[in-house]
């Protein structure tokens, strides 16, 4: 097994960034130390990545484990440990505060900023590595705090009003996910006659009822269905991702969304097994309602940015699909779409990004004729845009294959209605496409100067990326399967195992 | 004819002794010197005793460990960890208050040392309470904190409001006072007793065929309590005395009254009444739902910074009384490390507000916070992390402060009542946001920067160590709390 240091480095090097960035305070110096930070973050996850070992005998998959009490009366305590899920996740969040903060620079107060955006990646980080159910529940609710600011200070018009928003929503969602995990806890002290322990391997082994099961599924769920975000609880997302600073929206949508699918795959399907069978079909409906409901407004929507929250709301439907369709190959198209999607995402949001800085406007209809003015804009576009529609040899095609292929397999009637949903992306996206790039362009969009060469630089790694993992997606299907297999197998001993 | 001396355990009273010595020495000194006294060495003699309180406090623990618990003075005190430990809280927040108090006693010209001479003694009165192991004895200390606090209200003679909150203050807080001590009387009518342990003894062996009287004195106990806690609805005094008091003081009265209250509170609810917990605790259950939603509610509307920040104490005031509604050892732990972990923070807190509010400490409103993050970046940073431990962001202490009540009252099947106190909390969590999001915001004038002298910055400083790092590691001081739990309650 390899040593924990790694991981403690991984939460660690961001705060370091922080403090510097905050010591630094000038406002170029505060940038250059906060990038640093983000990239030796980056590269130490791609090494960690690299070294990951999913055969670590009597530790399941997990690897780099480590726990240290930290307070026994609270049942507190330092747990980390990586299995193939979290490790994709990590290189994620690695991966979204380097690109978010190479590419959607923020001039205004530039210290402040990068010192949130990197406590916000440590708090990320720690709910990806965390491996106690206590421990993920802090950091999980941290986010919420650099999350708030960032939303408040540097987004739109109406930015106080989305950053509440976003705050009691996700707020309340977690007081369900407190109170559930409170009585986890307890129930597994009263059965083990032990000290409090929230250790993610403890709490599996808590014998519960059929509906107390059910009932904390429901508990967790709604905390995450409301991050995901899922329908209906999804209302906050159009509105916060449309308001917030691009390098917030792409935090939020590329990373933190992730956190309630993750949350939901370890936490909620991997602790509660025993309820799967009575939910199943209620998160199957909602997830194919997301895929529905988010293609159609984001066809009828008239902002890019809010078109993009609703397909990530779409996105979001076929990854809780496959998560609850209790299939392996699903699964694994899942945890991949996590991170393509997360990929696909930053494209995205770069992209609106800059077009707002040059235009001053995320309407549709103001903006029109740029593939003219800026083709090179317009063909990275494109490349996310079909990568995002699921075209065969980009990398979202073949994680939305799986999750259709394992899905059918399991509850035919379901993908059968979600397959619906990849031709409603195609059709909003190219939609949107047409109106944003083609036709003739008026007097000002046809000033809009093409990308420059830093946004080259950022956008065309992404951009390679999209297509690299359509290629050739091997090496991370590799690490995730022993994962994912160990999970299905546990909770599916019925053996629906496809 | 002998006079029976009580045996008295000098050890477990030397806190006390040091803190009224110190307030005696100062006294005499600054009388006996021509000149005036320097405000310096007052601090200093003050800082120096709440040292020595904590070091007293370390050999006391490891007495304790050795010896067990013990009552001294005929059982009129009980020297037990739960003592020491909140004895300690109380010399660590003299420590501190004494710090802020010295900088605006020298940016008022206020001149002399009785600020810290009545501070001490109140102090020292608030040890009595977390002593005390008869309700005379509460009372007795109750007294001393009272009255000293009833000055220093007034201290700031420049300010109409300052005299009006002491009035305020000493005419409810007489109220209070008549109505814990008739409540003691009745309650020594219905038991024969007014010691804690007797009374326990007493309910426990006999069975009350008419328990009127006890309720009655149980009830007027407990509102005395509610009073100095302010849980509504005995709250009315708290802003109009917060807003109108020294900010300083108000720090004071945030940390150290709490304490004091809230541990001879647990006492005569738990030990003494123990065996009358069905009847109270239906009563606590609405005290509480009350005082968490309400104290959260009103600070909404706020725009003054210290009556805010009275409300905000108010709603704290209701997770700490959830502990004790659950009655049992985490709850009480709970209750513990709540008030010990909250103490720095506010005490913190109002070392900046007292900074901000400038000579003549009147700047508190939310107005002059606007943009104080931007102008000063350290300042505001160390608010925002106050603010946040007060809310209970994960990763500060404040989290495990209500991580700690809410378990405990989940534990005793309270929830319900953990569900209130956590809407409660996403209620605070909007009043504490929109203040920390005050400070970064432009700010149309060019307001002027805010003087943070010495004593005031280690305070600061203090208060955000102990947050984030026992944010972090927040182990020893449960321990601390759960250890001195153990050996008081059955």
């Amino acid at each position: 097994m390899h040593s924990s240091w790694w991981l403690s480095a991984l939460l660690v090097v961001p705060l370091l960034g922080a403090a510097g960035a905050l010591l630094v305070r000038r406002t170029g110096r505060a940038y250059v130390v906060a990038l640093t930070s983000a990239g030796v973050e980056l590269v130490l996850s791609i090494v960690v990545a690299s070294m990951y070992n999913p055969h670590v005998p009597g530790m399941g998959t997990f690897d780099f484990a480590t726990r240290h009490v930290l307070s026994a009366p609270f049942g507190l305590a330092y747990d980390v440990s990586l299995d193939g899920i979290s490790l994709l996740m990590v290189v994620l969040t690695a991966l979204v505060v380097f690109v978010a903060l190479a590419g959607a620079r923020e001039r205004r107060r530039e210290a402040s900023f990068v010192t949130w955006m990197l406590l916000l990646t440590s708090a990320t980080m720690g709910s990806f590595l965390a491996h106690d159910l206590l421990e993920f529940f802090i950091f999980f609710e941290f986010t919420l705090v650099p999350c708030y600011f960032i939303i408040a200070q540097w987004g739109g018009a109406e930015r106080a009003r989305a950053a509440l928003k976003f705050f009691v929503y996700t707020f309340t969602g977690s007081a369900f996910l407190f109170a559930g995990l409170l009585y986890l806890g307890f129930e597994h002290q009263h059965q083990s006659g032990g000290a409090l322990t929230f250790a993610y391997g403890a709490l599996a082994g808590t014998t519960l009822t059929h509906s107390a099961s059910v009932w904390l599924f429901v508990a967790f769920a709604v905390a995450f269905a409301v991050k995901a975000p899922l329908w209906p609880l999804h209302t906050w997302s159009p509105l916060t991702y449309a308001e917030a600073p691009t390098a917030g929206s792409i935090e939020l949508s590329a990373l933190l969304a992730k956190l309630g699918t993750y949350g939901m795959i370890r936490f909620a399907v991997g602790l509660f097994p025993g309820a799967l069978a009575s939910v199943r079909p209620v998160v199957l409906t909602l997830a194919v309602i997301s895929i529905l409901y988010g293609s159609l407004v984001a066809c009828a929507t008239p902002d890019l940015k809010r078109l993009i929250a609703y397909s990530s709301l779409a996105q979001m439907g076929f990854i809780m699909l496959g998560v609850m369709a209790g299939s392996k190959i699903a699964l694994v198209g899942a945890v991949l779409l996590m991170f393509n999607h997360g990929v696909i995402t930053i494209g995205f949001f770069l992209i609106i990004g800059f077009l707002e800085q040059r235009r001053g406007t995320f309407t549709i209809r103001d903006l029109r004729g740029l593939q003219g003015p800026a083709p090179v804009m317009a063909a990275l576009f494109t490349v996310v845009m079909l990568a995002s529609i699921g075209l065969p040899g980009l990398s979202g095609f073949i994680s939305e294959y799986f999750i259709l292929i394992g899905a059918f397999a399991t509850h035919a009637w379901w993908a059968a209605v979600a397959t619906l949903g990849v031709a409603g992306s195609a059709a909003y996206l190219l939609w949107a496409y047409q109106r944003v790039f083609h036709g003739s362009s008026d007097e000002t969009n046809a000033q809009v100067p093409d990308a420059t060469n830093r946004e080259r630089w950022v956008l065309v790694p992404v951009v390679v990326l999209v297509v690299a993992l359509g290629v050739f997606p091997r090496p991370i299907i590799d690490r995730i399967t022993p994962s994912v297999t160990q999970l299905v197998a546990h909770v599916e001993p019925a053996g629906l195992l496809k | 004819m002998t006079v029976l001396v009580p045996s008295i355990h000098y050890l477990a009273l030397l806190p006390i002794f040091i803190f009224f010595g110190a307030a005696l020495v100062l006294m005499v000194a600054s009388a006996l010197s021509a000149k005036s006294f320097s405000l310096r060495l007052a601090t200093s003699t003050t800082v120096l005793a709440s040292v020595a309180v904590l070091v007293v406090n370390v050999a006391q623990w490891s007495y304790v460990a050795h010896h067990g618990a013990t009552t001294t003075i005929a059982h009129a005190l009980v020297f037990d960890d739960f003592s020491v430990v909140a004895t300690a809280v109380i010399a660590a927040s003299m420590l501190l208050s004494a710090l802020v108090g010295h900088d605006w006693a020298l940016r008022e010209r206020v001149v002399g040392v009785d600020y810290h001479v009545l501070a001490l003694a109140a102090s020292a009165g608030a040890m009595v309470m977390v002593q005390a192991n008869d309700l005379i004895v509460i009372f007795l200390g109750l007294e001393m904190l009272s009255l000293g606090l009833y000055v220093l209200v007034a201290f700031d003679r420049h300010r109409a409001a300052s005299s009006e909150a002491a009035l305020k203050y000493f005419l409810l807080g007489g109220f209070a006072s008549a109505i814990f001590i008739y409540g003691a009387a009745l309650v020594y009518g219905a038991t024969g007793s007014t010691n804690v342990s007797s009374i326990a003894y007493f309910l426990g062996q006999n069975v009350l065929l008419r328990p009127g009287l006890l309720y009655a004195g149980g009830a007027l106990l407990l509102i005395g309590f509610a009073f100095k806690v302010a849980a509504v609805p005995f709250h009315a005094w708290s802003p109009d005395v917060y807003q109108g008091a020294p900010t300083p003081v108000t720090g004071f009265m945030a940390s150290i009254v709490k304490v004091g209250a809230f541990a001879a509170l647990i006492r005569v609810l738990l030990s003494a009444l123990g065996t009358q917990m069905d009847t109270w605790r239906p009563i606590l259950w609405v005290l509480v739902a009350l005082t968490s939603l309400l104290g959260a509610s009103v600070a909404l509307v706020q725009r003054d910074v210290k009556r805010l920040l009275a409300y905000s104490s108010i709603n704290q005031a209701g997770f700490m009384l959830l502990g004790v509604w659950s009655a049992n050892v985490r709850g009480v732990a709970g209750t513990l490390f709540y008030v010990m972990t909250y103490a720095p923070v506010v005490i913190a807190t109002f070392a900046i507000v007292t900074v901000v509010g400038g000579v003549g400490d009147e700047h508190h409103a939310l107005e002059h916070y606007r943009g104080l993050a931007r102008r000063q970046p350290w300042l505001g940073a160390a608010l925002t992390v106050l603010l946040l431990s007060q809310l209970g962001a994960p990763l500060t202490v404040g989290f495990y402060a209500k991580y700690s009540v809410l378990v405990a009252a989940l534990d005793a099947g309270g929830g319900a009542l953990a569900l209130i106190a956590l809407l409660s909390a996403a209620i605070a969590a909007y009043f504490y946001l929109r203040f920390a999001l005050t400070l970064y915001e432009e700010s149309d004038d060019d307001a002027s920067h805010v003087a943070v002298p010495r004593a005031s910055a280690v305070v600061i400083t203090i208060g955000v160590i102990f947050t984030v790092l026992f944010g972090l590691w927040p182990g020893p001081l449960a321990t601390w709390a759960q250890h001195a739990t153990l050996l008081f309650l059955p």
